[in-house]
């Protein structure tokens, strides 16, 4: 999402060499990536040894050679869930992005370049709400609410709360002012296309990298969230993270399977942060400048 | 940080004026006034029901609720402002305000210290540059869970990694868990490892909107990098220092899942609720305890909390560079 102007000043001229790394920054920075990878180093050390090794005093610093049989250990654990947890942690991401992409790119679209009564007070009125943790302060009746339903061990009670995404709507206004042109919306309005159609030919062509970034982060939100779910499932029909933490409070002193699952649970991410990784850096940075 | 609601686009696609574009006119007039007039609202509609149905309406009847005495029992029961005096009574819930206000303290502001220093050594010309991006913001990738997870086992009393390497510089062992400021500190640490890379990349990219050349003009004038650091970009980096104070305590005052990893997934937050926060009470009470009531007025004091601790940090940020 780097628009072409920064990567300019990046490259301008730099006489004084104020912008060349000193080494002090050098080893700044050296240190940060090791702080930042040394946990998930931890976890595939601990994951891919046996509990006994996992104790020992001082501990162990390489990995050793049984995490294929610590994860087909968690995977064969019945009572953890942790294919059904993986599974339902697959279907509420992907559903929650896919709809809230859906629902923020057609907002953005009439926020953004459509004329309408109110259009400007509906916008701040989401960028307000944007600042309530509604996840904490709404807990007690949204989980009444799903109770009266019948509606609560179930996949879509987690979901739909989630669909309520005020950031989206912003980050896909803010996108569609960038990367629509004005005239573009209005040579197809003269063309005699109808919104709809401006929407699908015009504008979603035009913010695809938007959308991929709201994407994935929606999906790494969703995936990695707790406490909601934590309420509203019960331990034998879980999300990933509800796994976790069943195999944390049932086999607490059993290390490896701990570890083994919660390296499993991460894979997932550490796939899509390789992939994507220029969109998630970009997009954090983009979503900075204009919030 | 800018936010552009004032600068509209000079040319907004407005209703065409019929005829002169030659548009179609009478047999279509209704469908495209209708188009026109009614679609904008149909596209921003669901935004708005969602809203209405898990935002304004949880909202609303947390406050109805939290006038209530209602518990599982199904008992609905008036007592007015009963559950807010009696909160503010109530040692537990004072005990997870401090709680949960020292670990805001302890683990936000190294943590933003440590990303602005980052942030400016990012800001640096060096090789590599999006591998080190994005390897700041691995932890971030990572689930809340597994995290604490990770760190429990490394803030272990007996076998764990950090007691090891302190034994070597003489220290006692620390039951990390059992200790109150320990405690505070090994969760202060995760909140740490996890936002510390992310609050760096939000600093770097506003450090790259402020403009080259004051930097070139004041290495001119003679002003080391230090000075240029805090006489430059401090002041600059204003606007998103007030996002990033924001955003850092609204996650810090609702701090949940770390702690309550840190206990095995139990909200109780240690034997004497050494380490249990405000939303871990809310928790508590509201789905151990069965006092919806309760809970819900425990919901709208830590919206309060939150109002005042944003509020702090407003003025804080504000006066940094404010009188430059």
């Amino acid at each position: 999402m780097a628009p072409p102007r920064r990567r300019n000043t990046q490259a301008a001229a730099n006489p004084s060499g104020i912008w060349n790394a000193t080494v002090l920054t050098r080893v700044m920075l050296a240190l940060a990536l090791i702080l930042s990878a040394f946990p998930l180093y931890w976890m595939i050390v601990i994951a891919s040894r046996t509990n006994s090794e996992a104790v020992q005093v001082p501990p162990p610093f390489l990995p050793g050679g049984n995490l294929g049989a610590n994860i087909q250990e968690v995977l064969n654990t019945e009572n953890a869930h942790f294919i059904t947890g993986l599974s339902n942690s697959f279907i509420v991401a992907s559903t929650v992005t896919i709809s809230v992409v859906l629902i923020s790119t057609l907002a953005g679209f009439a926020f953004a370049r459509l004329n309408f009564r109110g259009r400007r007070i509906l916008l701040v009125t989401i960028l307000l709400t944007m600042m309530v943790p509604l996840q904490q302060m709404g807990i007690v009746p949204l989980y009444r609410l799903m109770v009266s339903l019948h509606w609560n061990g179930e996949l879509k009670a987690v979901i739909l709360p989630y669909l309520l995404n005020g950031f989206g709507v912003f980050l896909m206004t803010q996108y569609t002012e960038q990367a629509v042109p004005n005239e573009l919306v209005e040579a197809a309005r003269v063309d005699g296309a109808s919104t709809l159609r401006i929407w699908w030919n015009v504008v979603l062509p035009a913010v695809r990298p938007g959308m991929a970034v709201l994407g994935i982060n929606t999906f790494m939100l969703l995936w990695n969230d707790y406490l909601w779910p934590m309420i509203v499932l019960n331990q034998d029909n879980p999300t990933v993270q509800l796994a976790i933490q069943g195999l944390n409070s049932r086999y607490s002193t059993n290390y490896v399977l701990i570890f083994a699952g919660t390296a499993l649970s991460i894979i997932p991410l550490i796939v899509v942060f390789v992939a994507f990784g220029r969109q998630i850096v970009g997009g954090i940075m983009e979503g900075a400048v204009k919030a | 940080m800018s936010l552009h609601l004032e600068s509209e686009p000079a040319a907004r696609v407005g209703p065409p004026r019929r005829g002169r574009h030659g548009t179609p006119s009478q047999g279509r007039s209704f469908r495209s006034w209708f188009d026109l007039r009614a679609m904008p609202y149909a596209l921003v509609s669901p935004y708005f029901l969602l809203f209405a149905a898990f935002g304004l309406f949880p909202l609303a009847f947390t406050l109805y609720y939290s006038l209530f005495k209602y518990d599982l029992t199904g008992t609905v029961e008036w007592t007015g402002l009963g559950n807010y005096t009696k909160l503010l009574a109530d040692s537990d819930f004072w005990n997870a305000v401090v709680n949960t206000v020292a670990m805001f303290a302890i683990a936000t502001v190294p943590q933003l210290l440590l990303a602005l220093f980052l942030a400016n050594a990012l800001n640096k010309r060096i090789r590599g540059r999006l591998f080190i991006r994005m390897g700041v913001l691995l932890p971030l990738v990572t689930s809340v869970v597994a995290v604490a997870v990770v760190f429990t086992q490394l803030y272990g009393r007996d076998w764990g990694l950090i007691n090891w390497i302190l034994s070597h510089f003489g220290v006692e062992k620390i039951d990390w868990r059992a200790e109150r400021i320990p405690s505070w500190i090994a969760i202060s640490t995760m909140v740490d490892w996890r936002w510390t890379g992310y609050n760096a990349i939000i600093f770097l990219a506003g450090m790259q909107t402020i403009p080259k050349d004051l930097y070139e003009a004041a290495a001119i004038d003679g002003a080391s990098r230090r000075r240029q650091f805090w006489q430059i970009t401090l002041p600059m980096l204003r606007p998103t220092l007030i996002f990033v104070t924001l955003i850092s305590t609204i996650g810090g005052l609702t701090l949940f899942a770390e702690p309550t990893t840190f206990y095995n997934g139990n909200v109780e937050g240690g034997s004497v609720h050494q380490f249990q926060t405000v939303a871990m009470f809310i928790v508590k009470e509201g789905f151990r305890e069965f006092n919806y009531g309760y809970a819900a007025a425990a919901a709208w004091l830590l919206f309060l909390l939150i109002l005042i601790g944003a509020l702090i940090n407003f003025l804080f940020v504000r006066r940094i560079g404010g009188s430059k």
